[in-house]
């Protein structure tokens, strides 16, 4: 109580006894506080908008640039390693079907000579068999005529014995000629 | 002992700085805790962000909520276009946040608890409101007083309330503030009194009693916590949703 009339009495004294007691409608400290608050409150504001909000707003910038770069420099990377995958992918295939292109060659290739030598030596066996069936058909014709002239001979010589007289040659020849072809 | 819940209110002149008129400008109590309270936002808000790392530390990261927090409601409410005046809603709203949050310390002044403070705030954002408008819009400004879809017979009868709302406006912005505060303050001293009263008066028995009004006191400060950010944040989103006329006139 002491320190509350004390308070008012001093505002009293101060304010020329405008003290209502409540010290919010205490008209006479108004024009104290207006000025004390005008001070204080542009103070505040340039401090604000010159100082502090460009500050806040320049580090949360930069942050979302850095969160953005470095998100787009994962993007980057990653479309890099799906580009070197695809590339991979790529190599591996065409290499595979080089790798059959050149089996299906060297097969085809094989083949061929292959084809070509049977052929070759199928021909060779060919020209050889026909020389072989030529000699023995030369061969047998030559027997052949050979055993004609045999014949004749041993029919010839099977009659003188029987008959003692040698017959004509020529009749005896025919005679084996009629039985050969008999 | 009595009681004496309007004591803290008292504006106690520390020394006078000079006259304007018949009037005496003192630097008081008052003036004392203004720049107390803008010396703690420009530390908070210049201090916090001196280093402007990446990853932010403590006083940092409030810096940076407060930021976000008033630029999200500026947003929110007056659009994108609102942010003309972050500036001026921030220190709005950090003026009064601090300072009422100063103001819950024992021995401490609550600017806001006096009404010449709420007035003049709510005044400054009234003719923003009213200046930008009419600057802005012209004349279209005042369809703000004329809502669309309203039968004509009882148009005018809505035109006066409008009206009258409008130039209402800054009675209802401050005095919330101000009877907050000042009704907040009251209640905690007077069972902050209790407790003080009923200890020294009845002894043991005092001190058993006295648990139940401490309980209080405490429960208030926690209610008065809350009270003060709430408040600034009214006031700061009123201020946002009256600009919000000023910007788009013809709701």
């Amino acid at each position: 109580m002491a320190e509350k009339s004390h308070g008012t009495g001093a505002h009293t004294q101060a304010d020329g006894g405008h003290g209502g007691g409540f010290p919010p409608f205490e008209s006479s400290t108004f024009a104290s506080q207006l000025v004390s608050l005008a001070i204080a409150f542009v103070a505040l504001y340039v401090i604000v908008s010159r100082i502090a909000l460009p500050r806040v707003e320049s580090v949360i910038d930069a942050r979302q640039n850095a969160i953005e770069g470095d998100l787009a420099a994962a993007q980057k990377l990653k479309d890099e390693s799906d580009a070197a995958l695809k590339a991979y992918e790529t190599e591996l295939a065409s290499a595979r079907s080089r790798a059959q292109a050149i089996g299906n060659e060297t097969r085809e290739k094989l083949n061929a000579a292959a084809e070509a030598e049977r052929k070759t030596l199928e021909d060779q066996l060919t020209t050889r068999l026909a020389a072989a069936e030529k000699q023995i058909a030369g061969t047998r014709t030559t027997a052949m005529s050979n055993v004609r002239g045999i014949a004749a001979d041993a029919a010839g010589a099977i009659v003188q014995r029987l008959t003692g007289v040698l017959p004509d040659g020529k009749t005896v020849s025919s005679a084996v000629d009629a039985t050969l072809k008999g | 002992m009595k009681i004496d819940p309007i004591h803290q209110f008292n504006i106690e002149p520390l020394f006078t700085i000079g006259h304007i008129g018949n009037h005496t400008i003192a630097f008081t109590n008052s003036t004392l805790y203004m720049f107390i309270t803008v010396a703690v936002i420009s530390l908070l808000m210049i201090g916090g962000m001196a280093r402007g790392q990446l990853i932010p530390g403590r006083l940092q990261s409030i810096a940076e909520i407060s930021y976000e927090f008033v630029a999200s409601t500026i947003r929110s409410t007056a659009g994108s276009e609102g942010m003309k005046f972050f500036p001026l809603i921030f220190s709005l709203f950090m003026f009064i946040c601090v300072s009422n949050l100063i103001g819950i310390i024992p021995y401490t002044f609550t600017v806001s608890s006096h009404i010449i403070v709420t007035v003049a705030l709510a005044l400054l954002v009234f003719f923003t409101v009213l200046i930008y408008g009419i600057y802005k819009n012209g004349l279209k400004f005042f369809k703000i007083f004329v809502p669309t879809g309203v039968p004509m017979y009882i148009l005018p009868l809505v035109m006066f309330i409008e009206i009258l709302s409008f130039f209402l406006r800054p009675v209802s912005h401050s005095v919330r503030l101000f009877a907050n505060m000042l009704a907040g303050h009251i209640a905690l001293k007077v069972f902050a009194g209790f407790v003080a009263m009923l200890g020294v008066g009845l002894g043991a028995l005092g001190w058993a009693g006295g648990m139940l009004p401490l309980a209080l006191t405490v429960a208030l400060t926690a209610l008065e916590l809350l009270v003060a950010f709430l408040q600034a944040y009214v006031f700061a989103i009123l201020t946002c949703i009256y600009l919000n006329d000023a910007i788009h006139p013809g709701h």
